[in-house]
């Protein structure tokens, strides 16, 4: 699946593995934050990239002792208006000062990517992957801000 | 006032290009008719029972002439030649075609006005006391740190799909003219014990279906931690506001889920982490307030003797000014209201004829500033004590003299069943009902200081539940019936008013209204005691025998 990185449109490297599908002993592979909490120590030998998805109700203080070991943490949007990811992402940058790679993933529309990119996110798994091109141009729309 | 930057131009004009983008990619069916109302109603519209409204930001209320003028045009261009003003100092245009409404923000812009953030769940335009820099009871001028809000809340990336909307209010008077106590979160400017001014942050305070009283949860915070203690409480209402049921997803109801002391435990923790390293720098907070410095004065006597005959001599003349005018910081000088409550008028509504007249008159003797007031009123903020007269006898003319501010006839009024898609009953009739009845003027005013808040739906946009008296439609099995309450205030003595009894039918109301204004001259002490406090001294028993017995 195609999703917008680092202002790119590029083939998903990452996989999420649903908390009832076993665990493969490699690749890229983003799990759940309760899988994750069940099978940390066989995710931890996994060789890959690891991720955890963050559904709003998590807490980011729950990982925050593990963000280095994470390459990937998703922010998922059940609704788009469900605005709890801005504040999960704002967190993981700025207080957590998380490096790694933060994807907004779920029911987010193309029109949100611009203010989600300013809170620290920098992918984007849209649904509707034909919405891409549209959402990368939005990045663009405005040159300033005032926070 | 505030003049915009290049930045804050730029700022502007891209979201004007970004919205004619989303809204051409509607029309094309690109973006979903779901996806599109958020959009839509960040940038101000509302889709009403006829057409589209379009909000329209007025930051703390302030306007300048060109910007009336403006707005004269595109009540003549894209209206029916007439807009109003809201409870939050906003302008409300009820006829705008949807597609037109792109074309309607960028003629905004070009006067430094836009209509972002005024509905939708996000944090909306801040509001402060219209009497702002002028009164006499300020204690320091909230205008410049309402700027300062202003900016902070556009385009703020984090907190623009928050549980429900967003409301902050600022004062810098001692006495309240903003509803502060009501507001999302209300801020007090007040001096400490050393002299320096700081904010008494009130949080949780709202209107609507749960009307609940802000409470302090923090007496005293400096203004260069303004913006890092505002982040802290949104954050905390973004990821724990209630997100399951509408009707308790504003911040009034985590607050008291929570409990104070909890709520402020979280606020605290996390201000902790961010407040260091985003202090607002003085140099930042003199630059916005060189914006707000005092126009030029003449240097003039609080006593003029033209202007002393004339109100001896006149005794319309007189009452205006008791009534509409206020005092001012600066001798010579008066602040005036302009009543937007003329009988027969729909309250708070403004043609483009007056809007046009308004600015000229701004900018012959205003230094061309007008402000909005909660009240839906306009005043001047300076008006030189020998200009008093004439000024007068021109807003006597354009029909916005009537001697009725903070009267039984100021009404504030929502649109009502006659436009807006959630009312379930009609406020504008029988608030001209309730004019007509009261067509004695010097019955007025001998009922002296009284608030009449009428809301066409429990939504409450004309607060009804703080109104001295509040009148409030209900919608039974199809017929429009209306609840009365008794005592409510938004002002310092902050109060929820008192359910009367059930529903009065709506043939019945205005006579209700009567009665109760007939206790009130029966039962008060004298002249000098207020509405509000004889409500308070002898209870609502003696209103409901009266109301009930007679309906």
């Amino acid at each position: 699946m195609q999703l917008i990185k680092d202002q790119k449109i590029i083939d998903d490297p990452q996989q999420f593995i649903a908390d009832d599908q076993p665990l493969p002993s490699q690749g890229n592979i983003t799990v759940s934050l309760a899988r994750w909490q069940k099978d940390r120590t066989q995710l931890l030998k996994t060789a890959g990239k690891l991720g955890v998805r963050l559904e709003p109700t998590d807490a980011t203080a729950t990982i925050a002792d593990d963000l280095s070991k994470l390459a990937l943490v998703e922010v998922n949007f059940p609704l788009y208006t469900d605005g709890r990811a801005f504040s999960h992402a704002r967190h993981l940058r700025h207080h957590y000062r998380f490096q790694g790679e933060i994807r907004a993933v779920g029911q987010f529309m193309a029109d949100q990517v611009f203010y989600l990119s300013r809170v620290g996110v920098n992918s984007f798994q849209l649904a509707d992957t034909e919405k891409l091109p549209i959402a990368l141009s939005t990045l663009k729309d405005f040159s300033s801000s005032y926070q | 006032m505030y003049q915009y930057n290049d930045t804050d131009q730029t700022l502007i004009n891209e979201r004007v290009a970004q919205f004619k983008n989303q809204t051409e990619r509607f029309l094309k069916g690109e973006i979903a008719e779901d996806h599109y109302r958020s959009l839509r109603l960040m940038n101000g519209i509302y889709i009403q029972t006829h057409a589209p409204m379009l909000r329209i930001a007025v930051p703390y209320g302030l306007l300048s002439s060109v910007q009336l003028r403006k707005l004269a045009h595109i009540a003549r261009t894209y209206d029916k030649g007439y807009c109003h003003v809201t409870t939050r100092q906003n302008i409300q245009f009820n006829w705008p075609e949807l597609a037109q409404t792109p074309d309607i923000l960028a003629e905004l812009a070009t006067v430094q006005m836009h209509a972002i953030q005024t509905s939708g769940n996000c944090m909306r335009n801040t509001t402060s006391d219209p009497l702002a820099g002028v009164c006499i009871d300020e204690i320091a001028d909230p205008r410049a740190y309402c700027e300062i809000i202003r900016q902070w809340t556009s385009f703020h990336p984090e907190f623009a799909y928050l549980p429900r909307k967003f409301k902050i209010a600022v004062t810098g008077a001692t006495h309240d003219r903003a509803a502060t106590k009501f507001h999302d979160i209300g801020l007090h400017l007040v001096k400490n014990h050393s002299g320096e001014c700081g904010f008494i942050v009130y949080v949780g305070g709202g209107l609507g279906r749960t009307p609940v009283i802000g409470q302090v949860i923090k007496p005293f915070l400096e203004p260069k931690h303004l913006l890092s203690y505002l982040e802290a409480i949104l954050r905390i209402y973004n990821l724990f506001g209630r997100r399951d049921n509408k009707y308790k997803a504003r911040i009034k109801i985590l607050v008291r889920e929570e409990g104070l002391e909890n709520f402020t435990q979280l606020v605290e923790a996390e201000w902790a982490t961010i407040k260091d390293g985003t202090e607002l720098s003085q140099d930042r907070i003199n630059a916005i307030q060189a914006h707000f410095k005092p126009p030029a004065y003449e240097t003039l006597s609080s006593q003029n003797n033209g202007y002393s005959d004339q109100l001896q001599n006149d005794v319309a003349f007189a009452k205006w000014v008791k009534y509409n005018t206020a005092d001012h910081k600066v001798s010579g000088y008066r602040a005036v209201y302009l009543s937007l409550k003329a009988p027969e008028v729909p309250p708070g509504d403004l043609t483009d004829g007056q809007l046009d007249a308004i600015a000229d008159l701004a900018e012959a003797y205003s230094f061309g500033e007008v402000r909005t007031t909660h009240r839906q009123n306009l005043i001047f903020a300076d008006i030189k004590l020998t200009d008093l007269f004439t000024v007068w006898q021109k807003l006597t003319a354009l029909n916005l003299a009537t001697p009725n501010i903070g009267t039984a006839t100021d009404i504030i009024c929502c649109p009502g069943l006659d436009f807006c898609s959630l009312a379930n009953a009609g406020s504008i009739g029988i608030t001209k009902e309730i004019n007509a009845a009261l067509d004695d003027m010097d019955y007025v005013h001998d009922l002296g200081d009284i608030k009449i808040n009428f809301s066409g739906c429990m939504n409450g946009c004309a607060h009804q539940s703080v109104g001295n008296i509040g009148i409030l439609g209900v919608d039974k099995k199809g017929v429009e019936w209306y609840q009365l309450t008794l005592g409510g205030s938004s002002e310092n003595d902050a109060a929820i008013g008192e359910r009367l009894g059930p529903a009065i039918a709506k043939q019945e109301i205005t006579a209700a209204i009567l009665d109760i204004l007939d206790v009130y001259v029966k039962e008060r002490l004298n002249s000098d005691e207020h509405f509000l406090t004889t409500v308070k001294r002898i209870g609502l028993d003696p209103f409901v025998e009266q109301v009930y017995a007679t309906h």
